[in-house]
């Protein structure tokens, strides 16, 4: 084994390890914070294994969307929020744990299923395009995917107005909610005094 | 293009011929250039940090450091080995992981945009395709461990600040992004060494700050706001934070930080010097210089000649936009966070979105001169 396989390897074993024990504190530890953390760390190496397919364009592009984007707005959600409050114990929880094992069971055959089905090598994987890749998405986006691009952007956009409309209930002459008519001063002058229920 | 010195090569073929296979000669070369650009970037800091001392001192008509050394030189040194020497203390309430992982996730980011800042045709360690967008990746990174610093602290002013620095560097990445976006439509290219031989046709007379007027002024005030220099340093505003992220750090966690933040505002100089002053070129072209001395382009004497300018043109260009960064900080007063988010949103993310059209408009109208 040549040396550059030999470190291409330890690199791909070691992002994957870190993928999958990431993935699995992201849903398995109790703090939420650990959580959205280690989602980061998910994301960063999901990166690092497009730098090891030669699609460098595309591992910052993740870097960017979804480590400095994504992953931020959610730890800033979650630390604007983070309140301390117990959940409500469940009754049914042993029958629900069953039904979402068989789920994930069922998901994880057929995810096997597909592996093992598919045929994953390319026809010739000496040709790949590296550095160019860049100029060949720019003409995918603006040719055969434009429509899907577009439509991704009126999707956001949409998002974006919602969570206006969340944001600013002042904006609207009725609540969304319930309807009421709104108080048309500014948001941070809630309905209810500020000073007065101060336990 | 192909002149220049190619230091990689010549070390390569060196080694090749004490009989080592060339995958080792390369992996003996491999940490060089990142050793060299390491320290390069420290002892960066030590001079960045001693000029802040002074002109920090000339606007406040006092003295500065004086005594470590001629003309107080060696201050910056004694700063570090504080620094080096103090208690590491994580406060008892704090998470620890998350504590100590903060700076770390600050600083290696700032550090490895390194990859990607050429001194020379051949002397940067990577240049890689996507070049400077492998820095606009990497410095959004950084909110993350701010973010994480001010939230392991366990102190509201902390959590505070490193929310705010996530506010502002969200906000200022996307009219830093456009900028840039309108330097690259001009270059036809990612890559800083093609951003710089693009500006290397007539000397100072190509450089992009003549082109690109309106986008200099976009990104270095986003770098600065990037940076958290004064006047947006709101996230360690000292009236209203303590501190902001860093009130609980003490000792080399600290200095972490502090290291980051510095070479950040190097880093930041020596872009907006690649991407609008022509990066290393000379004001006057070499290859007329050399012709007008009767001189091959390709002569050993040359090529040294024209890399050691290449590196002082660089740095030199780079302190000049650190010198007007620290008068900046010592002689404006810090905006509000409603006008900082004003400034972004309001003004330079339509600035630069225009700015980008004008460039679009200006490339397909007058190729010859805007990189058809």
């Amino acid at each position: 084994m040549s040396i550059a396989i030999t470190t291409q390897f330890i690199c791909f074993t070691v992002l994957s390890l870190v993928v999958i024990i990431g993935a699995l504190g992201v849903v398995l530890l109790e703090s939420i914070v650990y959580s959205a953390f280690l989602l980061g760390g998910v994301f960063m190496s999901v990166a690092g294994l497009y730098l090891l397919l030669n699609a460098s364009f595309v591992a910052a592009a993740q870097v960017l969307v979804y480590v400095g984007a994504v992953n931020v707005l959610i730890i800033f959600a979650i630390m604007l929020v983070n309140k301390k409050e117990d959940l409500k114990p469940i009754n049914d929880i042993k029958s629900r744990r069953v039904i979402s094992t068989s789920i994930c069971l069922t998901l994880l055959s057929l995810l096997i299923r597909v592996d093992l089905t598919n045929v994953w090598s390319l026809s010739s994987p000496q040709n790949s395009i590296g550095e160019e890749s860049t100029i060949r998405i720019g003409e995918h986006l603006f040719s055969d995917y434009l429509l899907p691009f577009e439509v991704a952007s009126v999707l956001l956009l949409m998002a974006m107005i919602g969570a206006i409309v969340l944001a600013r209930r002042d904006v609207m002459s009725k609540d969304i909610s319930t309807g009421l008519p709104v108080d048309q001063e500014l948001i941070e002058k809630s309905s209810e005094p500020l000073l007065t229920n101060k336990n | 293009m192909e002149y220049g010195l190619d230091l990689e090569y010549s070390f390569n073929e060196f080694l090749k011929g004490f009989g080592l296979s060339s995958e080792i000669a390369h992996i003996i070369w491999l940490p060089l250039p990142m050793l060299l650009v390491l320290v390069a970037a420290v002892v960066g800091v030590l001079v960045t940090v001693w000029l802040e001392r002074k002109i920090s001192a000339a606007a406040q008509q006092r003295i500065g450091p004086e005594y470590a050394g001629a003309l107080g030189v060696l201050q910056p040194i004694a700063d570090g080995l504080k620094l080096l020497v103090k208690e590491d203390i994580i406060p008892a309430k704090a998470d620890g992981i998350l504590f100590t992982a903060g700076p770390i996730l600050v600083l290696v980011p700032v550090i490895l945009s390194w990859l990607i800042v050429p001194f020379g045709q051949n002397l940067l360690i990577s240049n890689v395709g996507i070049g400077i967008f492998l820095w606009i990746a990497l410095s959004s990174i950084q909110p993350i461990g701010l973010l994480m610093s001010g939230y392991a602290s366990n102190n509201k002013y902390s959590l505070l600040g490193g929310l705010r620095a996530a506010a502002q560097s969200i906000s200022y990445e996307i009219p830093l992004a456009l900028s840039v976006l309108a330097v690259v439509l001009m270059t036809n290219s990612l890559s800083t060494i093609d951003i710089v031989n693009q500006q290397s046709g007539a000397g100072i007379l190509s450089w992009n700050i003549w082109r690109q007027p309106v986008g200099f002024i976009v990104f270095w005030i986003c770098a600065l706001a990037e940076c958290e220099r004064l006047p947006f340093d709101l996230p360690e505003a000292e009236e209203e934070l303590v501190a902001g992220y860093q009130t609980e750090y003490a000792g080399m966690k600290f200095a972490l930080f502090y290291l980051g933040s510095y070479i950040n505002l190097i880093l930041s100089a020596l872009l907006v010097s690649i991407l609008y002053l022509g990066g290393w070129g000379f004001p006057i072209p070499v290859e007329l210089i050399a012709k007008f001395l009767n001189l091959p382009i390709n002569a050993p004497f040359i090529q040294v000649f024209t890399a050691s300018i290449g590196i002082v043109m660089t740095v030199l260009k780079a302190y000049l936009l650190v010198f007007i960064a620290i008068l900046l900080r010592w002689t404006t007063p810090r905006v509000r966070i409603d006008q900082l988010l004003d400034l972004g949103w309001k003004f330079l993310l339509p600035i630069s979105l225009a700015n980008l059209l004008i460039t679009a408009g200006l490339k397909l109208a007058f190729p010859q001169f805007f990189g058809g």
